[in-house]
């Protein structure tokens, strides 16, 4: 009897019509069965990490849930925030079918600015590849990773194929995907080294890459920080790229990584003096220069175009 | 732009005969619509040709234009550092109604710099060949250029409009064989290289009157915007036939001597002005297929627009940007580009005709070339009807001398401000003394032309150039001097009478009131117009 059925003198509730103690008593098919000695236990299903499956999530009630949180609050959230410059969609007029979008990595804000950014019909049937030993830790996260932003695991501390087979499969079934081929945030906010993860899946899918090239978020909500900031950020979409015959998988990955320099570029000047730049073979490095910390801290300073201003609630006399 | 893989064959244009099965016929008026039984068996109606698939990759076909143009050197050889290139491209007049981003002239000059950023072009000027036509603001410029260019111009003032009345602007190239003026705007005609951008929506545009016209002043274009070069145009959306061409041709051979090299680019696009779905995809298609689902949406917009506000109709209207899509292109030199090119603007538009007819019919819609973004005054109505649809014809007239034009549309007494200023005065006080166009060519021409505040207002306002009234009744008078009488159906009485026209209730009226001048049961051809098809009359 209850604490508060005491207190209440309340006369205490029949065993028979306690719902636990029911439940209880129910047995097989309405409790699990208990494996016979005699056999081998059944395969323990994982609920988490690289081997979480997250099919369900592919399933169109989960895609409405995902549609109403990315087009509802995601989007007011991303918009108050950082109030996103998106440029180059007309890039994609041409483009038809999935398509890998590949972007650089500066923050957590990354993936809800481009989920929001993405234009349809991309928006609302692409997967976003995310760190298995991060965004797949738990059963909780794996699980709400994989309905708010459809997630799907991305092992990035070993060295594996299997993830990468599977996310081909997916491309093949119709599915876009969301990669950041540096594999993780930037810890300084210049650019990683690509992997060769999107090349590779391009490669065996047969599906092009889409470059894009974000700036801002890192000051939003960089590595390291829980609380975000709002700033301005702004989005650059590039044009789709495929691999050529001659190509492999690193050469491909450098192309698209130089293709986000060269988006970078045209962020932070405009886009004749970038092209200029990019034919000269003198596109600034995504990655910044090779020099000590506080010089690389130094010269960030110079590549944002526009930092988000405060309205002036009084002319400047 | 992919095409839409449902339209591999489309079907060509035809000449339907009414009978008494056919279903009352829809005709455009302005931002309403109007259906109506035309009388069975002395009665056909021309349908334009369904949209020709587009290219499947436009952005390749753009590419592999420029590196094999036509007698001209591929593009990459003509650029070289140090050099002063200047990019024209065509004003928000084209296409109608505005096209889905990106524009045309988008993909094509975002390649032509890029090109030009591979050879490290630094001084690169972009300039809208506008002629008298009004200023582009930047949400314009924006739409057809891209904000990339857009950004990477504007601010340096590298991408401006052409500004026909500046005076240290514009720059005489010499006298044609007839002693015709050739005038061009001096960035241009100073540039080591001009590159033309053009789109060509119908056979009128593009050839040596993209530079000749749309880089030019009010001294250039008088050669051939008057009455005597459009009255002997015949007409002037066919080129060989037209008066207007022939000009616009000899001030090319002075442009060819004196000028800048150019490399002209020329495009063509599809008949895909409504698209193969969505609300407005009823009107692109032919009367007697219309589904269920296409009979519901066109009761339903009818009615809506019927009650609704005149500028909510407006607004909805003019944001209507057409799926339309690429053609055709082709670059290098202007004759030859310009040859390839009508043959492919002809490929989408010509319906053969046989015989004219003693009634024409328009169904006038709510946009012409002079009122994107901005309002259809009664001049426009008329130059869009008498101008530009009764010009819509090789060989003759669709309408025998002497016969009746009747159209279609409300004919608002109503004006935009900034827009057509010198409209307002020429309607006022111009078509209130007299409607013919010589006399009107002699006695206020000049007086408009000159006049301190249209010029004021053309060249730092929106305004159309104070002579371009003019011009556009100009472009009506072939078809003033060729028929017997006009009515407009449905008009504000008021405005039709100020130009010179008959205002009647119903088409039944107009038919009757056409009898008059032809004999009773006169024959009628409807000109089911847009999407745009051209007659081929014979």
């Amino acid at each position: 009897m209850s604490r508060l059925a005491k207190q209440l003198s309340l006369p205490p509730l029949p065993r028979a019509l306690s719902p636990i103690r029911r439940y209880r008593a129910l047995g097989f098919p309405y409790r699990a069965p208990s494996t016979p000695r005699g056999a081998a236990p059944a395969p323990k299903t994982i609920h988490s990490g690289a081997d979480y499956d997250a099919s369900w999530a592919r399933k169109y009630p989960a895609r409405l849930a995902r549609a109403a949180i990315v087009d509802g609050p995601m989007r007011l959230a991303v918009t108050g925030l950082a109030a996103p410059d998106r440029r180059g969609q007309d890039r994609l007029a041409s483009l038809q079918g999935p398509a890998i979008f590949a972007a650089n990595h500066h923050s957590h804000l990354d993936t809800p600015l481009l989920l929001t950014s993405i234009p349809e019909p991309w928006r609302h049937q692409i997967l976003v590849g995310a760190a298995a030993d991060y965004f797949f830790g738990t059963r909780l996260t794996s699980a709400l990773s994989s309905l708010v932003i459809g997630a799907i695991p991305i092992e990035r501390s070993r060295v594996s194929r299997r993830s990468a087979d599977q996310a081909a499969d997916l491309v093949a079934q119709g599915w876009s995907l969301l990669l950041f081929p540096e594999g993780g945030r930037s810890p300084d906010g210049w650019g990683q080294p690509f992997r060769g993860g999107a090349a590779y899946l391009a490669q065996k899918s047969g599906k092009p890459v889409v470059p894009i090239h974000i700036e801002g978020t890192g000051r939003i909500l960089r590595k390291g920080k829980s609380l975000p900031r709002p700033s301005a950020a702004s989005v650059t979409f590039g044009r789709p790229l495929r691999p050529s015959q001659d190509e492999n998988t690193v050469r491909f990955a450098a192309r698209i990584e130089a293709e986000v320099s060269a988006l970078a570029d045209e962020a932070s000047s405009d886009w004749y003096r970038a092209r200029i730049r990019a034919h000269a073979g003198a596109t600034p490095q995504l990655t910044g220069p090779s020099t000590g910390a506080w010089r690389r801290a130094w010269a960030l300073g110079d590549r944002s175009r526009r930092a988000r201003r405060r309205t002036r609630r009084w002319p400047n006399l | 732009m992919p095409s839409d893989p449902r339209r591999k064959a489309p079907r060509p244009g035809f000449v339907l005969d009414v009978d008494k099965s056919t279903p009352p016929i829809l005709f455009h008026h302005g931002e309403q619509f109007r259906l109506e039984k035309l009388p069975a068996d002395r009665s056909r109606v021309i349908y334009p040709a369904e949209p020709l698939p587009g290219l499947q990759d436009p952005d390749e076909a753009i590419r592999e234009a420029l590196l094999n143009p036509i007698n001209e050197d591929p593009l990459p050889a003509l650029l070289w550092a140090g050099m002063k290139l200047t990019i024209a491209f065509d004003d928000l007049s084209l296409p109608l109604p505005s096209m889905r981003r990106p524009d045309i002239r988008q993909r094509i000059i975002e390649q032509v710099l890029d090109m030009a950023a591979a050879a490290a072009v630094d001084d690169v000027h972009l300039i809208a060949a506008l002629a008298l036509h009004r200023r582009m603001t930047e949400a314009e410029l924006r739409h057809a250029l891209g904000d990339r260019i857009y950004d990477a111009f504007a601010p340096q003032q590298t991408l401006y409009n052409h500004d026909a009345e500046d005076p240290d602007g514009m720059v005489e190239l010499g006298l044609t064989r007839h002693d015709e003026q050739v005038t061009m705007n001096r960035r241009a005609a100073e540039s080591d290289l001009l590159i033309y951008v053009n789109l060509n929506i119908v056979s009128m545009d593009g050839g040596w009157k993209s530079t000749a016209t749309g880089l030019s002043d009010y001294k250039g274009v008088r050669h051939h915007h008057n009455v005597a070069t459009m009255q002997n145009s015949k007409s002037f959306m066919d080129r060989h036939s037209s008066e207007l061409h022939h000009s616009n041709w000899r001030q090319g051979e002075v442009i060819k001597a004196h000028g800048p090299r150019i490399f002209q680019i020329e495009t063509t696009i599809n008949n895909n002005t409504f698209g193969y779905d969505g609300p407005l995809s009823v009107l692109q298609k032919r009367e007697w297929e219309w589904s269920a689902r296409d009979r519901a949406t066109f009761i339903g917009m009818k009615n809506g627009l019927d009650v609704m506000p005149s500028a909510a109709r407006r607004k909805i209207f003019q944001a209507w940007q057409a799926p339309y899509e690429l053609t055709s292109v082709q670059a290098g030199e202007v004759e030859s580009v310009h040859q390839q090119t009508l043959e492919n603007v002809f490929t989408q538009h010509i319906v053969p005709v046989e015989g004219q007819t003693d009634v024409l019919t328009f169904g006038l819609p709510y946009i012409c070339p002079y009122n994107v973004n901005s309002v259809m005054n009664p001049i426009l109505v008329m130059c869009l009807g008498l101008g530009y649809f009764f010009n819509l014809y090789r060989g003759r007239p669709l309408v025998r001398e002497g016969g009746v034009v009747i159209m279609s549309h409300p004919t608002p007494w109503e004006f935009h401000p900034v827009h057509h200023p010198s409209y307002i005065d020429f309607f006022e006080q111009v078509l209130g003394d007299t409607t013919d166009p010589i006399e009107i060519e002699k006695r206020y021409e000049e007086q408009f032309a000159y006049d301190e505040w249209y010029i004021h207002l053309y060249r730092n306002s929106y305004a159309y150039h104070g002579v371009h009234p003019f011009y556009m009744w100009y472009w009506g008078a072939h078809a003033l001097q060729w028929l017997g009488r006009v009515i407009v159906v449905g008009g504000d009485p008021r405005s039709v009478r100020r130009l010179g026209f008959q205002p009647a209730s119903t088409m039944q009226d107009a038919l009757e009131m056409a009898g008059d001048v032809v004999g009773p049961d006169p024959s009628i051809t409807h000109f089911h117009n847009p999407p745009i098809l051209m007659a081929d009359v014979t």
